[in-house]
């Protein structure tokens, strides 16, 4: 039968553009990333070469003694941002999750006029453009004191943070059946009792991943810190950045080694939860 | 105890009130009155002097500013089409896939980690016109004499960012598609099939239809962050060359901090936080009806 042997050559064509098709999409999201990681262990000279080298010929960690010695490097005091990252982002998520928390829980559990208007509204604030609210913080910021210390840009990451956490949260909270925590509450727990003891804990996952973006956005945030901290202070590692590139010239490899340390973290956590990300961002949308 | 107690959900809702009053409302009010006056970041006097909407006609008059915006809006308008399409297509060709499934998964989220900062420098590396990735890659196959210049050329700078913020946010959408083709039930498809409808028209009746929802939950996170382009942007340009890739927020940026004039970037920046609020407001009312539908609502 020639229509059947036709067939079958149509879906083996098929499989083939299917499996090409995925491919070149996945070198595509996949190269950007491994070709800074690699530029990051070449010298700079090799980065550089006209014509260009495809094959690494020598792979050294330089730019990450470099930015590790302190000097070399225009002396870019990498250290301390990294700790400044770690500090800001880290207190900005576990406040942004001990409001979120309690905001998703009264959306998720209580019945209010203007229940839906608030939530709107708190969906708007987080949509306000950074370089447009870094205008009248800066401001602020500048009059009180607080611009260029760490408590200012957690204050503004936990503000960022907050609306976004109660989205999730709120979707996960609605996940637990309500009749768990009313029978804990027949059997003598108060409602304190009843959350810690039986809500908490199966939306712990889920409260897990809303913690994981926030983390993500403070980690990576720019537009905000670049304007409300000025020194090594309260520099943020995005903002550090920057320091490799001069007027006319732009250090490559350092810039490389330093985006691969931005990375590593992010990319560690989102590894551990990636499943209840998927699942806290689709729950929270379609059945908040 | 006489003291009137405040609702429960009140008290629980409080500290997030309170602290998104305080520091987004309070500085938005703030940067609203400042729009009213000629506040220069070097004269602090100039904060009392009220000048009316001076600085909004001012605004509205200047082709710079309105050259600005509608690059926005059209950047705004080709990059969330393209992620759109881009990521049902990926979506749908990771779901076909049996082995390695979670693999490819996990690699799809890899762009998502990413800072904005980062990938606009990333993709400064790749589009650099002396040793960039794409460059060294046409000429060494030998589609081009002369290096591509990028970044120079005002339309394919565009280009540039356009591509690197699809490359950041195709992923959103993709996952979301992803767990929406996983929630797909199975029996319409069946019906559609006995029915004798074309693959083609089962995805575009069946498929389609159920899909708009986590469409719309993409749109809707995306439209709380659109203006992570202006880290790009930032990064890879500042508005150059010659503002050919000046957005509405570069321009906000530079007219507050570089020329320090406060009152007018407060302006353009009310204008600004509109335009992205609005864009918020559409795509959650889009959602919440795209869930009734499903009678998935409350």
């Amino acid at each position: 039968m020639a229509s059947a042997s036709q067939h079958r050559l149509r879906k083996r064509l098929l499989r083939v553009a299917h499996l090409t098709g995925l491919f070149l999409a996945m070198c595509v999201i996949c190269l950007p990333g491994l070709w800074v990681v690699l530029n990051s262990f070449r010298p700079t000279v090799e980065i550089m070469a006209k014509p260009p080298v495809w094959v690494p010929q020598s792979l050294s960690l330089d730019h990450y003694r470099a930015m590790f010695g302190g000097a070399g490097e225009g002396g870019i005091p990498v250290l301390t941002y990294f700790r400044n990252s770690l500090i800001v982002s880290v207190t900005s998520t576990l406040i942004a999750l001990l409001v979120g928390m309690a905001g998703g829980y009264a959306f998720a559990r209580y019945k209010f006029k203007g229940k839906a208007a608030m939530f709107v509204a708190l969906m708007a604030s987080r949509a306000v453009p950074g370089v447009a609210l870094s205008l009248p913080l800066f401001i602020i910021f500048g009059r009180t004191g607080i611009i260029d210390t760490h408590f200012g840009l957690i204050l503004v990451y936990v503000s960022m943070n907050v609306p976004f956490t109660i989205w999730l949260i709120d979707g996960f909270f609605r996940q637990v059946p309500k009749e768990l925590a009313e029978a804990a509450e027949i059997d003598g727990c108060t409602r304190w009792q009843a959350f810690w003891r039986v809500e908490f804990p199966v939306a712990r996952a889920g409260i897990a991943s809303a913690g994981i973006f926030a983390f993500l956005t403070s980690w990576n945030e720019y537009a905000l810190a670049s304007q409300l901290t000025r020194s090594a202070n309260s520099k943020t590692m995005p903002v550090g950045l920057l320091d490799f590139t001069s007027q006319f010239t732009l250090n490559w490899g350092g810039m490389c080694a330093l985006a691969v340390l931005m990375i590593i973290p992010a990319l560690a956590l989102t590894f551990l939860v990636q499943k209840h990300l998927i699942a806290g961002l689709t729950f929270g949308g379609v059945k908040g | 105890m006489t003291r009137a107690k405040l609702p429960p959900w009140l008290v629980l809702l409080l500290p997030a009130i309170v602290i998104i009053l305080a520091v987004v409302m309070v500085p938005l009010l703030l940067s609203l009155y400042s729009s009213f006056t000629p506040y220069h970041l070097t004269r602090p006097e100039t904060l009392w002097k009220w000048i009316g909407t001076f600085n909004y006609v001012k605004a509205a008059t200047d082709p710079n500013f309105w050259r600005a915006f509608g690059r926005t809006v059209l950047l705004l308008t080709i990059a969330l089409n393209l992620e759109m399409l881009l990521g049902l297509g990926l979506a749908l060709m990771v779901s076909k896939v049996t082995q390695g499934q979670r693999l490819l998964r996990t690699a799809m989220m890899f762009p998502m980690m990413f800072s904005p900062i980062l990938v606009g420098f990333q993709f400064k590396f790749i589009f650099n016109d002396n040793v960039g990735l794409v460059n060294n890659a046409l000429q060494s196959l030998g589609l081009t004499e002369r290096a591509i210049p990028w970044l120079v050329d005002g339309n394919l700078a565009l280009f540039a960012i356009i591509m690197a913020e699809v490359w950041t946010s195709t992923s959103v959408f993709a996952i979301l598609i992803l767990a929406g083709l996983f929630a797909l039930p199975q029996d319409p498809l069946e019906a559609a099939k006995v029915d004798g409808c074309t693959p083609w028209q089962s995805f575009r009746y069946v498929t389609l239809p159920f899909l708009m929802p986590f469409i719309y939950i993409a749109m809707a996170i995306r439209s709380l962050d659109v203006a992570r382009a202006y880290d790009i942007v930032q990064v890879m340009t500042n508005g150059g060359p010659a503002r050919r890739t000046e957005l509405l927020w570069t321009l906000i940026g530079r007219t507050g901090y570089v020329d320090a004039r406060m009152g007018y970037a407060n302006a353009m920046g009310y204008i600004a936080i509109l335009l992205s609020i609005a864009f918020t407001v559409y795509f959650f009312r889009k959602l919440q009806s795209a869930r009734r539908e499903l009678g998935m609502a409350d």
